[in-house]
Protein backbone atom coordinates (compact mmCIF):
# COMPACT_ATOMS: atom_id res chain seq x y z
CA UNK A 1 0.00 0.00 0.00
CA UNK A 2 2.85 2.28 0.92
CA UNK A 3 4.65 1.40 -2.25
CA UNK A 4 1.56 1.78 -4.49
CA UNK A 5 0.72 5.29 -3.39
CA UNK A 6 3.93 6.91 -4.53
CA UNK A 7 3.47 5.06 -7.82
CA UNK A 8 0.01 6.45 -8.22
CA UNK A 9 1.31 9.86 -7.27
CA UNK A 10 4.10 9.46 -9.75
CA UNK A 11 1.64 8.52 -12.48
CA UNK A 12 -0.57 11.46 -11.67
CA UNK A 13 2.37 13.87 -11.68
CA UNK A 14 3.61 12.53 -15.01
CA UNK A 15 0.15 12.78 -16.50
CA UNK A 16 -0.24 16.34 -15.24
CA UNK A 17 3.16 17.28 -16.59
CA UNK A 18 2.28 15.70 -19.91
CA UNK A 19 -1.01 17.53 -20.08
CA UNK A 20 0.78 20.67 -19.06
CA UNK A 21 3.34 20.27 -21.82
CA UNK A 22 0.61 19.52 -24.36
CA UNK A 23 -1.32 22.54 -23.19
CA UNK A 24 1.78 24.71 -23.45
CA UNK A 25 2.53 23.31 -26.90
CA UNK A 26 -1.01 23.91 -28.05
CA UNK A 27 -0.73 27.38 -26.61
CA UNK A 28 2.26 28.05 -28.90
CA UNK A 29 4.82 28.42 -26.17
CA UNK A 30 7.13 25.80 -27.74
CA UNK A 31 6.93 26.97 -31.38
CA UNK A 32 10.33 28.66 -31.51
CA UNK A 33 11.92 25.70 -29.82
CA UNK A 34 10.22 23.15 -32.12
CA UNK A 35 11.11 25.21 -35.20
CA UNK A 36 14.77 25.30 -34.33
CA UNK A 37 14.76 21.59 -33.55
CA UNK A 38 12.91 20.65 -36.74
CA UNK A 39 15.19 22.83 -38.87
CA UNK A 40 18.20 21.14 -37.39
CA UNK A 41 16.67 17.73 -37.93
CA UNK A 42 15.61 18.49 -41.51
CA UNK A 43 19.02 19.95 -42.30
CA UNK A 44 20.77 16.97 -40.85
CA UNK A 45 18.49 14.56 -42.73
CA UNK A 46 19.00 16.44 -45.98
CA UNK A 47 22.74 16.21 -45.58
CA UNK A 48 22.58 12.53 -44.74
CA UNK A 49 20.25 11.83 -47.64
CA UNK A 50 22.39 13.73 -50.16
CA UNK A 51 25.53 12.00 -49.00
CA UNK A 52 23.79 8.65 -49.21
CA UNK A 53 22.61 9.33 -52.74
CA UNK A 54 26.08 10.51 -53.72
CA UNK A 55 27.54 7.29 -52.40
CA UNK A 56 24.88 5.25 -54.21
CA UNK A 57 25.55 7.16 -57.45
CA UNK A 58 29.24 6.60 -57.08
CA UNK A 59 28.73 2.90 -56.60
CA UNK A 60 26.14 2.41 -59.38
CA UNK A 61 27.25 4.84 -62.15
CA UNK A 62 29.56 2.45 -64.04
CA UNK A 63 26.80 -0.09 -64.40
CA UNK A 64 24.35 2.62 -65.50
CA UNK A 65 26.73 3.93 -68.20
CA UNK A 66 27.03 0.48 -69.64
CA UNK A 67 23.28 -0.03 -69.59
CA UNK A 68 22.73 3.46 -70.99
CA UNK A 69 25.13 2.78 -73.81
CA UNK A 70 23.32 -0.43 -74.59
CA UNK A 71 20.01 1.37 -74.44
CA UNK A 72 21.36 4.14 -76.64
CA UNK A 73 22.47 1.61 -79.21
CA UNK A 74 19.05 0.01 -79.13
CA UNK A 75 17.36 3.37 -79.54
CA UNK A 76 19.65 4.37 -82.38
CA UNK A 77 18.82 1.12 -84.14
CA UNK A 78 15.15 1.82 -83.52
CA UNK A 79 15.48 5.34 -84.92
CA UNK A 80 17.27 4.02 -88.00
CA UNK A 81 14.56 1.40 -88.48
CA UNK A 82 11.82 4.01 -88.11
CA UNK A 83 13.58 6.39 -90.49
CA UNK A 84 13.78 3.63 -93.06
CA UNK A 85 10.12 2.92 -92.48
CA UNK A 86 9.26 6.60 -92.90
CA UNK A 87 11.18 6.75 -96.19
CA UNK A 88 9.46 3.59 -97.41
CA UNK A 89 6.07 4.96 -96.42
CA UNK A 90 6.78 8.29 -98.10
CA UNK A 91 7.76 6.41 -101.24
CA UNK A 92 4.59 4.36 -101.01
CA UNK A 93 2.54 7.55 -100.60
CA UNK A 94 4.17 9.04 -103.68
CA UNK A 95 3.57 5.85 -105.65
CA UNK A 96 -0.01 5.70 -104.44
CA UNK A 97 -0.60 9.29 -105.51
CA UNK A 98 0.80 8.58 -108.96
CA UNK A 99 -1.19 5.36 -109.30
CA UNK A 100 -4.31 7.12 -108.06
CA UNK A 101 -3.86 9.77 -110.73
CA UNK A 102 -3.41 7.03 -113.33
CA UNK A 103 -6.59 5.30 -112.15
CA UNK A 104 -8.45 8.61 -112.32
CA UNK A 105 -7.17 9.11 -115.84
CA UNK A 106 -8.27 5.61 -116.84
CA UNK A 107 -11.74 6.22 -115.36
CA UNK A 108 -12.02 9.53 -117.17
CA UNK A 109 -11.16 7.87 -120.47
CA UNK A 110 -13.22 4.67 -120.46
CA UNK A 111 -12.98 4.24 -124.22
CA UNK A 112 -9.49 2.79 -123.80
CA UNK A 113 -8.24 -0.16 -121.82
CA UNK A 114 -4.98 0.29 -119.98
CA UNK A 115 -2.21 -1.81 -118.55
CA UNK A 116 -0.12 -0.12 -115.88
CA UNK A 117 3.63 -0.66 -115.87
CA UNK A 118 6.70 0.45 -113.96
CA UNK A 119 9.68 2.01 -115.70
CA UNK A 120 12.68 -0.14 -114.79
CA UNK A 121 15.42 1.26 -116.95
CA UNK A 122 16.63 3.39 -119.80
CA UNK A 123 18.38 2.58 -123.02
CA UNK A 124 22.14 2.21 -122.47
CA UNK A 125 22.82 4.42 -125.49
CA UNK A 126 22.57 8.17 -124.80
CA UNK A 127 21.60 8.73 -128.43
CA UNK A 128 18.25 7.09 -127.91
CA UNK A 129 15.41 8.11 -125.63
CA UNK A 130 13.92 4.76 -124.88
CA UNK A 131 12.77 3.33 -121.56
CA UNK A 132 12.17 -0.23 -120.45
CA UNK A 133 8.98 -1.27 -118.63
CA UNK A 134 8.22 -4.39 -116.64
CA UNK A 135 5.38 -5.86 -118.71
CA UNK A 136 5.59 -7.67 -122.01
CA UNK A 137 3.81 -10.03 -124.35
CA UNK A 138 2.67 -12.21 -121.42
CA UNK A 139 0.55 -9.22 -120.35
CA UNK A 140 -0.86 -8.65 -123.81
CA UNK A 141 1.56 -5.92 -124.85
CA UNK A 142 2.22 -5.63 -128.57
CA UNK A 143 4.56 -3.53 -130.65
CA UNK A 144 3.19 -0.12 -131.57
CA UNK A 145 0.79 0.27 -128.65
CA UNK A 146 0.63 3.86 -127.37
CA UNK A 147 1.80 4.66 -123.85
CA UNK A 148 0.46 7.47 -121.67
CA UNK A 149 0.43 8.81 -118.14
CA UNK A 150 -2.29 10.84 -116.50
CA UNK A 151 -0.45 13.93 -117.77
CA UNK A 152 -0.32 12.98 -121.40
CA UNK A 153 1.36 11.04 -124.16
CA UNK A 154 4.62 9.25 -123.38
CA UNK A 155 5.45 7.26 -126.51
CA UNK A 156 4.83 3.85 -127.97
CA UNK A 157 6.01 0.30 -127.58
CA UNK A 158 9.04 -0.34 -129.77
CA UNK A 159 10.02 -3.90 -128.84
CA UNK A 160 8.48 -6.60 -126.68
CA UNK A 161 9.81 -9.63 -124.83
CA UNK A 162 7.81 -11.98 -122.64
CA UNK A 163 8.14 -9.94 -119.47
CA UNK A 164 9.47 -6.54 -120.54
CA UNK A 165 9.02 -3.98 -123.27
CA UNK A 166 11.02 -1.12 -124.68
CA UNK A 167 9.25 2.19 -125.29
CA UNK A 168 10.27 4.91 -127.68
CA UNK A 169 9.55 8.22 -125.99
CA UNK A 170 8.13 11.04 -128.07
CA UNK A 171 11.26 13.01 -127.12
CA UNK A 172 13.44 10.58 -129.09
CA UNK A 173 15.06 12.28 -132.10
CA UNK A 174 13.55 9.68 -134.43
CA UNK A 175 10.04 10.10 -133.04
CA UNK A 176 7.41 11.89 -135.13
CA UNK A 177 3.80 12.28 -133.99
CA UNK A 178 0.97 13.85 -135.92
CA UNK A 179 -0.68 16.41 -133.69
CA UNK A 180 -3.28 19.12 -133.81
CA UNK A 181 -3.22 22.54 -132.18
CA UNK A 182 -6.46 22.79 -130.27
CA UNK A 183 -7.16 26.50 -130.69
CA UNK A 184 -5.58 27.05 -134.07
CA UNK A 185 -7.28 23.90 -135.40
CA UNK A 186 -4.30 23.09 -137.55
CA UNK A 187 -2.21 19.99 -137.89
CA UNK A 188 1.51 19.75 -137.30
CA UNK A 189 4.29 17.27 -136.76
CA UNK A 190 5.72 16.81 -133.28
CA UNK A 191 9.38 15.80 -133.28
CA UNK A 192 11.88 15.04 -130.54
CA UNK A 193 15.52 15.97 -130.27
CA UNK A 194 18.76 14.79 -128.71
CA UNK A 195 18.27 17.22 -125.84
CA UNK A 196 14.81 15.82 -125.09
CA UNK A 197 13.04 19.00 -126.18
CA UNK A 198 9.86 18.77 -128.22
CA UNK A 199 9.09 20.97 -131.18
CA UNK A 200 6.35 21.33 -133.73
CA UNK A 201 7.17 21.41 -137.41
CA UNK A 202 5.17 21.64 -140.63
CA UNK A 203 2.83 24.36 -139.32
CA UNK A 204 1.41 26.30 -142.21
CA UNK A 205 2.54 29.92 -142.49
CA UNK A 206 -1.11 31.06 -142.75
CA UNK A 207 -1.98 29.87 -139.26
CA UNK A 208 -1.69 32.10 -136.20
CA UNK A 209 -0.20 30.06 -133.41
CA UNK A 210 -0.71 31.45 -129.93
CA UNK A 211 1.43 30.81 -126.89
CA UNK A 212 -0.24 28.38 -124.52
CA UNK A 213 -2.12 26.62 -127.28
CA UNK A 214 -2.72 23.01 -126.31
CA UNK A 215 -1.25 20.25 -128.47
CA UNK A 216 -3.19 17.00 -128.89
CA UNK A 217 -2.58 13.93 -131.01
CA UNK A 218 -4.54 14.06 -134.26
CA UNK A 219 -4.74 10.34 -134.92
CA UNK A 220 -3.50 10.92 -138.44
CA UNK A 221 -1.27 8.16 -139.73
CA UNK A 222 -2.76 5.59 -137.40
CA UNK A 223 0.19 5.51 -135.02
CA UNK A 224 -1.60 7.06 -132.05
CA UNK A 225 -5.22 7.48 -131.02
CA UNK A 226 -6.59 11.01 -131.35
CA UNK A 227 -6.96 13.60 -128.60
CA UNK A 228 -4.16 12.50 -126.32
CA UNK A 229 -2.66 15.48 -124.53
CA UNK A 230 0.94 16.29 -125.39
CA UNK A 231 1.79 19.77 -124.12
CA UNK A 232 1.54 23.49 -124.71
CA UNK A 233 3.16 25.91 -127.13
CA UNK A 234 5.80 28.01 -125.37
CA UNK A 235 7.39 29.80 -128.32
CA UNK A 236 6.82 30.22 -132.03
CA UNK A 237 9.38 30.76 -134.78
CA UNK A 238 7.92 32.24 -137.93
CA UNK A 239 10.28 33.31 -140.70
CA UNK A 240 8.95 34.67 -143.96
CA UNK A 241 11.45 32.84 -146.14
CA UNK A 242 10.63 29.41 -144.68
CA UNK A 243 7.85 27.16 -145.89
CA UNK A 244 6.55 26.30 -142.43
CA UNK A 245 6.42 27.74 -138.93
CA UNK A 246 7.98 25.98 -136.00
CA UNK A 247 7.04 26.01 -132.34
CA UNK A 248 8.63 24.80 -129.12
CA UNK A 249 6.44 22.61 -126.92
CA UNK A 250 6.47 22.31 -123.16
CA UNK A 251 5.42 18.73 -122.42
CA UNK A 252 3.27 18.05 -119.38
CA UNK A 253 5.06 14.78 -118.68
CA UNK A 254 8.49 14.91 -117.04
CA UNK A 255 10.23 12.32 -119.19
CA UNK A 256 13.31 12.24 -116.96
CA UNK A 257 11.27 11.23 -113.90
CA UNK A 258 8.97 8.61 -115.39
CA UNK A 259 8.02 5.97 -112.83
CA UNK A 260 4.70 4.56 -113.92
CA UNK A 261 3.06 4.50 -117.32
CA UNK A 262 -0.06 3.00 -118.87
CA UNK A 263 -0.10 1.10 -122.12
CA UNK A 264 -3.29 1.47 -124.16
CA UNK A 265 -3.90 -2.14 -125.03
CA UNK A 266 -7.03 -1.85 -127.16
CA UNK A 267 -5.44 0.39 -129.78
CA UNK A 268 -4.08 -1.31 -132.86
CA UNK A 269 -1.70 0.91 -134.79
CA UNK A 270 -2.13 1.03 -138.54
CA UNK A 271 0.93 0.33 -140.61
CA UNK A 272 0.71 2.73 -143.52
CA UNK A 273 4.18 1.97 -144.84
CA UNK A 274 2.88 -0.12 -147.78
CA UNK A 275 0.65 2.78 -148.80
CA UNK A 276 3.51 5.27 -149.05
CA UNK A 277 4.55 5.53 -152.68
CA UNK A 278 8.12 4.58 -153.44
CA UNK A 279 10.28 5.93 -156.21
CA UNK A 280 10.21 3.86 -159.37
CA UNK A 281 13.57 2.38 -160.33
CA UNK B 1 35.99 -19.95 -114.40
CA UNK B 2 36.75 -16.49 -115.79
CA UNK B 3 34.38 -16.90 -118.71
CA UNK B 4 31.71 -18.17 -116.33
CA UNK B 5 32.00 -15.03 -114.27
CA UNK B 6 31.73 -12.85 -117.38
CA UNK B 7 27.99 -13.37 -117.79
CA UNK B 8 26.89 -12.38 -114.26
CA UNK B 9 29.42 -9.55 -114.14
CA UNK B 10 28.32 -8.07 -117.43
CA UNK B 11 24.66 -8.71 -116.66
CA UNK B 12 24.92 -6.82 -113.37
CA UNK B 13 26.85 -4.07 -115.15
CA UNK B 14 24.14 -3.82 -117.78
CA UNK B 15 21.39 -3.68 -115.14
CA UNK B 16 23.28 -0.94 -113.31
CA UNK B 17 23.84 0.86 -116.59
CA UNK B 18 20.17 0.74 -117.54
CA UNK B 19 18.67 1.42 -114.11
CA UNK B 20 21.16 3.89 -112.64
CA UNK B 21 24.01 5.12 -114.83
CA UNK B 22 21.78 6.04 -117.78
CA UNK B 23 19.75 8.26 -115.46
CA UNK B 24 22.81 10.23 -114.34
CA UNK B 25 23.26 12.66 -117.17
CA UNK B 26 25.72 15.40 -117.91
CA UNK B 27 23.96 17.50 -120.53
CA UNK B 28 22.61 14.61 -122.61
CA UNK B 29 25.55 12.28 -122.16
CA UNK B 30 25.96 9.38 -119.76
CA UNK B 31 28.73 7.00 -118.80
CA UNK B 32 29.08 3.54 -120.33
CA UNK B 33 29.82 1.11 -117.52
CA UNK B 34 29.99 -1.93 -119.78
CA UNK B 35 32.57 -0.25 -122.00
CA UNK B 36 34.69 0.66 -118.98
CA UNK B 37 34.51 -2.87 -117.61
CA UNK B 38 35.61 -4.31 -120.92
CA UNK B 39 38.45 -1.80 -121.21
CA UNK B 40 39.65 -2.45 -117.67
CA UNK B 41 39.41 -6.22 -118.10
CA UNK B 42 41.28 -6.22 -121.40
CA UNK B 43 44.06 -4.15 -119.85
CA UNK B 44 44.79 -6.84 -117.27
CA UNK B 45 47.87 -8.60 -118.60
CA UNK B 46 47.11 -12.05 -117.26
CA UNK B 47 43.66 -12.55 -118.69
CA UNK B 48 43.12 -14.28 -122.01
CA UNK B 49 39.38 -14.12 -122.59
CA UNK B 50 38.72 -10.43 -123.16
CA UNK B 51 37.36 -11.10 -126.64
CA UNK B 52 34.76 -13.46 -125.25
CA UNK B 53 33.77 -10.79 -122.73
CA UNK B 54 33.34 -8.32 -125.59
CA UNK B 55 31.14 -10.76 -127.50
CA UNK B 56 28.95 -11.40 -124.45
CA UNK B 57 28.70 -7.68 -123.66
CA UNK B 58 27.88 -6.83 -127.27
CA UNK B 59 25.17 -9.46 -127.38
CA UNK B 60 23.63 -8.33 -124.09
CA UNK B 61 23.65 -4.61 -124.90
CA UNK B 62 22.51 -5.28 -128.46
CA UNK B 63 19.53 -7.17 -127.08
CA UNK B 64 18.51 -4.44 -124.61
CA UNK B 65 19.32 -1.31 -126.58
CA UNK B 66 17.37 0.23 -129.41
CA UNK B 67 20.60 0.50 -131.39
CA UNK B 68 21.14 -2.02 -134.20
CA UNK B 69 22.63 -5.15 -132.61
CA UNK B 70 25.94 -4.94 -134.43
CA UNK B 71 26.79 -1.45 -133.14
CA UNK B 72 27.54 -2.39 -129.52
CA UNK B 73 29.11 -5.64 -130.69
CA UNK B 74 31.51 -3.92 -133.08
CA UNK B 75 32.14 -1.09 -130.64
CA UNK B 76 33.03 -3.34 -127.74
CA UNK B 77 35.24 -5.57 -129.89
CA UNK B 78 37.14 -2.49 -130.98
CA UNK B 79 37.47 -1.29 -127.38
CA UNK B 80 39.00 -4.63 -126.43
CA UNK B 81 41.27 -4.48 -129.48
CA UNK B 82 42.56 -1.04 -128.54
CA UNK B 83 43.00 -2.11 -124.94
CA UNK B 84 44.98 -5.24 -125.83
CA UNK B 85 47.14 -3.21 -128.17
CA UNK B 86 47.88 -0.62 -125.53
CA UNK B 87 48.39 -3.26 -122.89
CA UNK B 88 51.24 -4.70 -124.93
CA UNK B 89 52.87 -1.34 -125.64
CA UNK B 90 52.29 0.80 -122.56
CA UNK B 91 51.85 -1.93 -119.99
CA UNK B 92 53.89 -0.01 -117.43
CA UNK B 93 51.29 2.75 -117.22
CA UNK B 94 47.97 0.94 -116.85
CA UNK B 95 46.02 3.99 -115.70
CA UNK B 96 47.21 6.01 -118.66
CA UNK B 97 46.19 3.13 -120.89
CA UNK B 98 42.78 2.98 -119.16
CA UNK B 99 42.19 6.67 -119.77
CA UNK B 100 43.26 6.33 -123.38
CA UNK B 101 41.03 3.33 -124.02
CA UNK B 102 38.08 5.04 -122.31
CA UNK B 103 38.55 8.13 -124.45
CA UNK B 104 39.12 6.37 -127.76
CA UNK B 105 36.53 3.68 -127.07
CA UNK B 106 33.79 6.16 -126.18
CA UNK B 107 34.61 8.29 -129.18
CA UNK B 108 34.53 5.34 -131.54
CA UNK B 109 31.39 3.86 -130.00
CA UNK B 110 29.54 7.15 -130.35
CA UNK B 111 30.75 7.75 -133.88
CA UNK B 112 29.60 4.27 -134.86
CA UNK B 113 26.21 4.84 -133.19
CA UNK B 114 25.83 8.25 -134.78
CA UNK B 115 26.70 7.08 -138.29
CA UNK B 116 24.47 4.02 -138.03
CA UNK B 117 21.51 5.99 -136.72
CA UNK B 118 21.92 8.66 -139.36
CA UNK B 119 22.04 6.00 -142.06
CA UNK B 120 18.86 4.55 -140.58
CA UNK B 121 17.15 7.91 -141.05
CA UNK B 122 17.48 9.31 -137.55
CA UNK B 123 18.00 13.07 -137.89
CA UNK B 124 20.85 13.45 -135.40
CA UNK B 125 22.86 16.64 -135.89
CA UNK B 126 26.57 15.87 -135.83
CA UNK B 127 27.74 18.99 -133.99
CA UNK B 128 25.08 18.85 -131.29
CA UNK B 129 25.64 15.13 -130.82
CA UNK B 130 29.33 15.72 -130.30
CA UNK B 131 28.93 18.62 -127.87
CA UNK B 132 25.85 17.44 -125.96
CA UNK B 133 26.34 13.68 -125.87
CA UNK B 134 29.82 12.51 -126.80
CA UNK B 135 32.02 14.98 -124.92
CA UNK B 136 30.00 14.78 -121.66
CA UNK B 137 29.98 10.99 -121.97
CA UNK B 138 33.75 10.94 -122.37
CA UNK B 139 34.12 13.10 -119.27
CA UNK B 140 31.85 10.81 -117.23
CA UNK B 141 33.69 7.73 -118.48
CA UNK B 142 37.02 9.26 -117.48
CA UNK B 143 35.61 9.93 -114.01
CA UNK B 144 34.56 6.30 -113.64
CA UNK B 145 37.67 4.86 -115.25
CA UNK B 146 39.85 4.62 -112.13
CA UNK B 147 37.31 2.96 -109.78
CA UNK B 148 36.26 0.49 -112.46
CA UNK B 149 39.90 -0.31 -113.24
CA UNK B 150 40.60 -0.94 -109.53
CA UNK B 151 37.64 -3.28 -109.22
CA UNK B 152 38.53 -5.24 -112.33
CA UNK B 153 42.19 -5.47 -111.31
CA UNK B 154 41.09 -7.03 -108.02
CA UNK B 155 38.77 -9.41 -109.88
CA UNK B 156 41.57 -10.42 -112.25
CA UNK B 157 43.91 -10.92 -109.28
CA UNK B 158 41.34 -13.19 -107.68
CA UNK B 159 40.70 -15.22 -110.82
CA UNK B 160 44.29 -15.32 -112.04
CA UNK B 161 46.55 -15.30 -108.98
CA UNK B 162 50.23 -14.67 -109.64
CA UNK B 163 52.30 -17.84 -109.60
CA UNK B 164 55.13 -17.70 -107.09
CA UNK B 165 58.33 -19.23 -108.40
CA UNK B 166 60.07 -21.62 -106.04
Amino acid sequence: MRQSFPRSLQTIVITLVAFGLVALALGGYFSSLSNSISQSVVGAQTWISSRYLAVVDFLTVPRDVASMRQRNTELEAEVARLQTQVIELQQQVTETQILSALVDFARANPENTYKAATVIGRDPSPFLRYVIINIGSNDGIRRGMPVVTDQGLVGRVDAVTANASRLQLITDPASAVNVILQNARTEALLVGSITGDLSLDMISQDVTVQLGDVVLTSGLGGGYPPNLLVGQVVSVRKLDYELFQQAAIQPLVDYNQLQFVMVITNFKPVDIAPLIPTQAP
Amino acid sequence: MAILIAIPTLLIALMLQSAVISRINLLSGSADLVLLILAAWALQGRIKNAWQWALIAGALVGFVSGLPWFVPLAGYLLVVGVARLLQRHVWQAPLLAMFTVSFVGTLFMHLLSLITLRLAGNPLPFGDSLSLITLPSILLNLFLAIPVYSLLRDLAGWLYPLEVEA
